[in-house]
C-alpha cells in the first residue's frame, strides 16, 4: 500500500490532504508535468524576470509610453479589461442572493473567484504601471485627493477587493473544515452583495469617468459625457459573458470536480438571455452619445468605421446572437457569442485609453514586447492561482455536508 | 420574517453612515473677489518677445536644470519644441509664413490654471492649486499614475520615464520665490517686457488698455482670460493664437467641472442603493419562502 517515498513524510498529513491533492510530495510533483502547466511556467519564466526588469531600469526601459501617451495596455487591458471581465462577481451575486433567482447557485462561487482574480490581478498591473507603487496607501490613509475621479476608483477597489475576499471566504473555511467560521461567513452573505454592488456601481463607472478629463485627446466618437454609464452597462454584459465562458471551460477542464447534477447548458442559456438584453440598451445609449453629440457625419472616415465596427460587429451582432442562441437553445453559438463579447470588451476598452486616445497627434503608441508578455504573464498567472484553487476548494460544487435548501 | 427586517437596517444604516462620512465638495467657487485680489499671474505679449531665451536660462539656472541647448543659434527655432522633464519652459516662433510677416515668438510654461485639471484630477494631491497662484507638485505623495497627464489640457506635466524613482516635472511659477516677495525667475530677466509679473486682477486690466488702444493690432482676445476657466498666464498677440501653438479648442469651462456630475452621483448611489436592494431582498426572500412552504395563512392551518 504505501509507496517508501510517502512513508518519508507524515503519512496522509494536513498538508498531503490540503496542498498535493492527497498525493505523497513526489506524486504530486510528478502530476504537475503537464503540457499546460509547461506552457504556463514558459511564460512565467520570461515574465516574471520583465517586471523585475521594469522596476530596476523604469517604465521607460520597458514600454513604449511616452510623455504624449502616458497611459498604455496595462491600464486599458490590465486595468480596464480586468475589472470590466470580474464584474461577473457582482452581477450573479446581485441576481442570486438579492434577486433570489437560486438556480444561478452553481456558478456563483465561480463567478465570485474569476471576480476576486481579476481585480488582484488588475491592481498587480496597476503597480506595474505605477511609478512609485509604494505609495499606494498615500490615497488611503495620508492624503485624500476629494475631488479626483481616480480617488474613488483608488477607494472602491481597495474595498472591493476585500469585499470580494469575503465573500469567497464560504468555500475558504469549507476546505479548512471550519463549520464555525464558515457560518459567520455565510451570515455576510446579503451585507457584503449589497455594499459589493454599491462598490461596483461607483468604481465600474468612474473608470470610463476617467476619460471625462480628456476631451480635447479621446476621439469624439467615444467622448461623451455618457462615458460612465456606458462602461457600467457594459460591465455588466461583460461580467454575464465572462460566467458563460469560465463555466464552460471550467466544465472542460475541471471533469472531476464540478457537479453532475447541475445543468450548466441551461444556465449559459439563461445568462445569454440577459447579456442580450444588456447589450441591446448598451448599443442604444452609445447611440444615443453619437445623436446627442451630432457625430454622425465623423462615423464616415477611418475612426468611424472603426467604431461602426465596435458598435455592430461588438456590440449589436452579440446581441442579436445570444438572442437567438437563448430563444434557440443554440448552447455552442451562445458560447462563442460570449467569448465574442468578451472580446468586444477589451476592444472598447483599448479604444477609449489607447487607439482612440490622442487620435489627432502623430505620436502614436504600439505597446512594447515586454508590455504584451508582461499582461500575457499576468493573465497566465490568474488562471493558474484559479486552477490551484479549483483543484481544492469546493468552489464548482457544493460538498454534501453544506448543501442548503 | 423578524429577523428579515433587522438584516434590512442593518445594512441600510451602515451604508447610510458611510454615505454621510467622506462626503465629496467640489471645489469651492472662484469667483470670489477676495480670493482673486491676491491672484498672481503673469501677462505674455507675444508682439514684444524678441526671443532671446533669456527666460529659458534663467528658468534652467533657478531650477538647477541643464542650461538650454543652442542658446545663441537661431536653428533652435526651425520646429517648434516642447517641454520635457529637464526643461520646464520654451521659446517657439510662430509659424507667420511670408516676408512681410513679423517674427513672432511665444513662451510656454505651465499656465498654472485657476481650477487645474491635474489637481483635480489627482488622487492624492500631489498637485495642489496654491491661492496665490502657483500650482505646486508634492513629490513625496506622488503615485506616478499619470492621471494628470491625461487630463492636462496644455500637456504641461512631464513624467521621467527614464528613472526607476520617478516624479512628474513642470514650471512651479517659482512658488518659493514668490513665497519670498520675489519674481519668477524668467519674468525678472525679460529684457523687452514681453512678460509682466503681478496680479492677475491689475494684468488684465493692463491687458484690455494694450488692446483697446487706438490701431493697436492685437486680436481682440485675452488668453488665458476664461480659457479653461481661467489661467494664471495669459497671452497678448497680434497673429491668430492656433499660430502661436496655443490650443484653440479649449472652452471656458474649468476641466473639474467635467467630472463633477459623475461623483455627485456617489452619495446618491451610497444612499439609495441599500434600501432598493435590500427591498427587493425582501420580496424575494418572501417569494422563495412561499414557494417552499406555502403563505402563512397556509403553514397556520397546516399546524392546526
Amino acid at each position: 500500500m504505501n509507496s517508501p517515498t510517502a512513508q518519508a513524510l507524515p503519512e496522509r498529513g494536513w498538508i498531503n490532504e490540503k496542498i498535493f491533492l492527497g498525493m505523497p510530495f513526489w506524486e504530486y510533483l510528478r502530476s504537475l508535468a503537464t503540457p499546460g502547466n509547461f506552457v504556463a511556467g514558459l511564460i512565467m519564466a520570461i515574465g516574471v524576470p520583465l517586471i523585475a526588469y521594469r522596476f530596476i531600469f523604469g517604465l521607460g526601459a520597458a514600454t513604449n509610453l511616452s510623455q504624449t501617451n502616458p497611459w498604455g495596455i496595462w491600464i486599458g487591458f490590465d486595468m480596464l479589461s480586468g475589472v470590466a471581465l470580474a464584474a461577473g462577481g457582482y452581477s450573479l451575486a446581485t441576481a442570486v442572493y438579492i434577486f433570489g433567482l437560486k438556480e444561478y447557485h452553481p456558478v456563483v462561487r465561480p463567478a465570485v473567484l474569476t471576480g476576486f482574480l481579476g481585480y488582484l490581478f488588475a491592481v498587480l498591473g496597476l503597480a506595474a504601471d505605477l511609478g512609485r507603487p509604494w505609495n499606494l496607501p498615500v490615497p488611503i490613509f495620508l492624503s485624500w485627493g476629494g475631488p479626483s475621479v481616480m480617488f474613488e476608483i483608488a477607494w472602491c477597489v481597495v474595498l472591493y477587493l476585500t469585499v470580494l475576499g469575503m465573500e469567497f471566504l464560504p468555500p475558504v473555511f469549507e476546505w479548512l473544515g471550519w463549520p464555525k467560521a464558515r457560518m459567520w461567513a455565510v451570515r455576510m452573505t446579503i451585507g457584503l452583495t449589497v455594499f459589493g454592488v454599491m462598490l461596483s456601481t461607483l468604481h465600474q463607472s468612474s473608470l470610463g469617468g476617467l476619460f471625462l478629463m480628456a476631451p480635447t485627446r479621446l476621439h469624439p466618437l467615444w467622448y461623451s459625457p455618457f462615458i460612465p454609464a456606458y462602461f457600467f452597462i457594459s460591465s455588466i454584459a461583460a461580467g454575464l459573458s465572462m460566467v458563460i465562458v469560465e463555466s464552460a471551460l471550467s466544465h472542460r477542464a475541471f471533469q472531476s470536480r464540478i457537479d453532475h447534477h447541475v445543468n450548466i447548458d441551461k444556465l449559459a442559456l439563461g445568462l445569454a438571455r440577459g447579456a442580450s438584453i444588456v447589450l441591446f440598451a448598451y448599443f442604444f445609449i452609445k447611440l444615443q452619445g453619437v445623436a446627442d453629440g451630432g457625430r454622425w457625419s465623423l462615423l464616415n472616415t477611418g475612426y468611424g468605421y472603426w467604431f461602426l465596427l465596435e458598435m455592430l460587429g461588438f456590440i449589436l451582432l452579440p446581441s442579436m446572437l445570444f438572442a437567438y442562441g437563448a430563444r434557440n437553445s443554440r448552447i455552442t453559438l451562445v458560447r462563442w457569442t460570449a467569448a465574442w463579447t468578451v472580446l468586444g470588451i477589451i476592444v472598447n476598452r483599448l479604444n477609449v485609453s489607447v487607439i482612440a486616445m490622442n487620435w489627432n497627434v502623430p505620436d502614436r503608441y504600439i505597446p512594447s514586447w515586454m508590455e504584451v508578455m508582461v499582461s500575457i504573464t499576468l493573465v497566465t498567472i490568474g488562471i493558474s492561482t484559479f486552477r490551484w484553487i479549483v483543484n481544492r476548494m469546493p468552489v464548482l460544487r457544493e460538498l454534501p455536508e453544506y448543501h442548503e435548501s | 420574517m423578524n429577523l428579515n427586517r433587522r438584516t434590512f437596517f442593518k445594512v441600510a444604516g451602515a451604508a447610510g453612515a458611510v454615505a454621510l462620512g467622506p462626503a465629496k465638495t467640489a471645489t469651492a467657487s472662484t469667483s470670489d473677489a477676495v480670493v482673486n485680489a491676491g491672484r498672481r499671474g503673469v501677462l505674455v505679449d507675444a508682439t514684444k518677445c524678441i526671443g532671446c531665451r533669456a527666460c529659458e536660462a534663467a528658468c534652467s539656472e533657478t531650477n538647477a536644470l541643464p542650461g538650454p541647448a543652442m542658446l545663441d543659434d537661431a536653428a533652435v527655432f526651425a520646429k517648434p519644441r516642447t517641454m520635457d522633464t529637464r526643461t520646464y519652459t520654451v521659446v517657439n516662433r510662430a509659424n507667420t509664413t511670408g516676408a512681410a510677416a513679423p517674427a513672432r515668438f511665444v513662451k510656454r510654461q505651465c499656465m498654472h490654471c485657476v481650477e487645474p485639471a491635474c489637481a483635480s484630477a489627482c488622487l492624492v494631491r500631489a498637485l495642489d492649486k496654491t491661492p496665490t497662484g502657483p500650482v505646486v507638485y508634492h513629490k513625496d505623495r506622488c503615485l506616478g499614475c499619470r492621471y494628470c497627464m491625461v487630463a492636462c489640457p496644455f500637456s504641461v506635466p512631464k513624467y521621467e520615464y527614464e528613472s526607476a524613482l520617478p516624479f512628474v516635472k513642470k514650471c512651479t511659477f517659482c512658488a518659493d520665490r514668490q513665497a519670498k516677495g520675489e519674481a519668477p525667475a524668467c519674468t525678472a530677466v525679460c529684457p523687452s517686457g514681453a512678460l509682466t509679473f503681478g496680479k492677475r486682477d491689475d494684468l488684465l486690466e493692463m491687458a484690455r488698455e494694450r488692446l483697446y488702444a487706438k490701431d493697436s493690432g492685437y486680436v481682440r482676445h485675452i488668453y488665458g482670460e476664461h480659457e479653461v476657466g481661467g489661467t494664471s498666464w495669459m497671452y497678448l498677440t497680434d497673429i491668430p493664437f492656433e499660430k502661436l501653438g496655443l490650443p484653440a479648442d479649449l472652452g471656458t469651462y474649468a476641466y473639474s467641472s467635467l467630472t463633477q456630475a459623475s461623483l455627485a452621483a456617489v452619495p446618491f448611489v451610497l444612499t439609495l442603493w441599500p434600501p432598493l436592494l435590500m427591498g427587493i431582498y425582501s420580496f424575494s426572500k418572501r417569494r422563495n419562502d412561499i414557494e417552499a412552504h406555502g403563505t402563512d395563512r397556509q403553514q397556520e392551518a397546516r399546524h392546526e
